[in-house]
């Protein structure tokens, strides 16, 4: 993975939208011209062409969508080692939104429990990534880690290879970031506008 | 005193403690990487904010080595 990987991925995905939405708008248009007693299907069409986008970015927001907490023991521990990992600005972050900031070659990460929001260099867009530790050797997820502690393990897996991260990681959506914004859970939003500003 | 420890379902695990004066300690906080290291973790030293590096051997100098589980995607 690379700026110019990412950039065709960003590309692709516009083209995507724009896809599934301008046969729908054209068709609308269309109907509406040939006779305004198409107007409850022409409806139809544009629900269609706003929730298709709207739903690619949900399922972008997801990735970050927190899990299950373990016993307040193990999230107790798991915290204060993520705390030691991370310097004040982001340790208050991540204690009001549940993501950790961490700055990389590619953009400004936000890193969740099972998956990373990547802000592009300009703030405008988003790429969703979806990634989660697993039991080695075996490839299946850890349902039992600490919140803290899955994103201390992908925060040390993107420290050690940003690029080799965002390889291993599923592409889930790109897209702009107010459309991704809208999908988050509200509490984690402040952490989306920090990261824009990082490099707005 | 160095420690080698485990993220791990209780938060985490110290797995070893050493100084570099130690000797044997030493050895045997490498002894304990290995294994981990065979059972599929990574160990990992971080070096100040926003930068870890990847070993396969024990740091004797290093105050911290985390053993991490391997990520995927999906």
């Amino acid at each position: 993975m690379d700026r110019a990987r990412l950039r065709m991925y960003a590309r692709a995905w516009t083209a995507t939208t724009v896809g599934h939405t301008i046969p729908l708008l054209a068709a609308s248009a269309l109907l509406l011209a040939l006779s305004p007693l198409t107007f409850p299907v022409v409806a139809i069409l544009l629900a269609h062409a706003w929730a298709i986008p709207e739903l690619y970015a949900n399922r972008g927001a997801k990735v970050v969508k927190p899990r299950r907490p373990a016993a307040d023991g193990p999230e107790r521990t798991a915290l204060g080692l993520l705390g030691d990992l991370v310097g004040h600005e982001a340790r208050e972050l991540h204690a009001r939104t549940g993501l950790v900031m961490e700055r990389g070659a590619l953009g400004t990460w936000l890193v969740g429990e099972a998956g990373a929001l990547l802000v592009r260099p300009g703030g405008r867009r988003v790429h969703c990534w979806c990634v989660h530790p697993v039991s080695p050797p075996a490839t299946r997820r850890e349902p039992g880690l600490p919140s803290a502690d899955r994103i201390a393990h992908l925060l040390l897996a993107l420290r050690e290879d940003e690029t080799g991260f965002a390889t291993v990681a599923n592409h889930a959506f790109a897209g702009a970031r107010w459309r991704v914004r809208r999908r988050l859970d509200a509490r984690m939003r402040p952490a989306l506008d920090a990261a824009a500003r990082q490099r707005g | 005193m160095a420690r080698l420890i485990r993220m791990d379902n209780t938060g985490h695990t110290t797995v070893a403690e050493w100084t570099s004066a130690d000797p044997e300690a030493v050895e045997a906080a490498a002894a304990a990487l290995r294994a981990e290291l065979d059972a599929g973790y990574y160990a990992v030293v971080t070096q100040g904010e926003g930068r870890a590096e990847q070993v396969s051997e024990l740091p004797a100098d290093a105050e911290l080595v985390i053993l991490r589980r391997p990520i995927a995607g999906g």
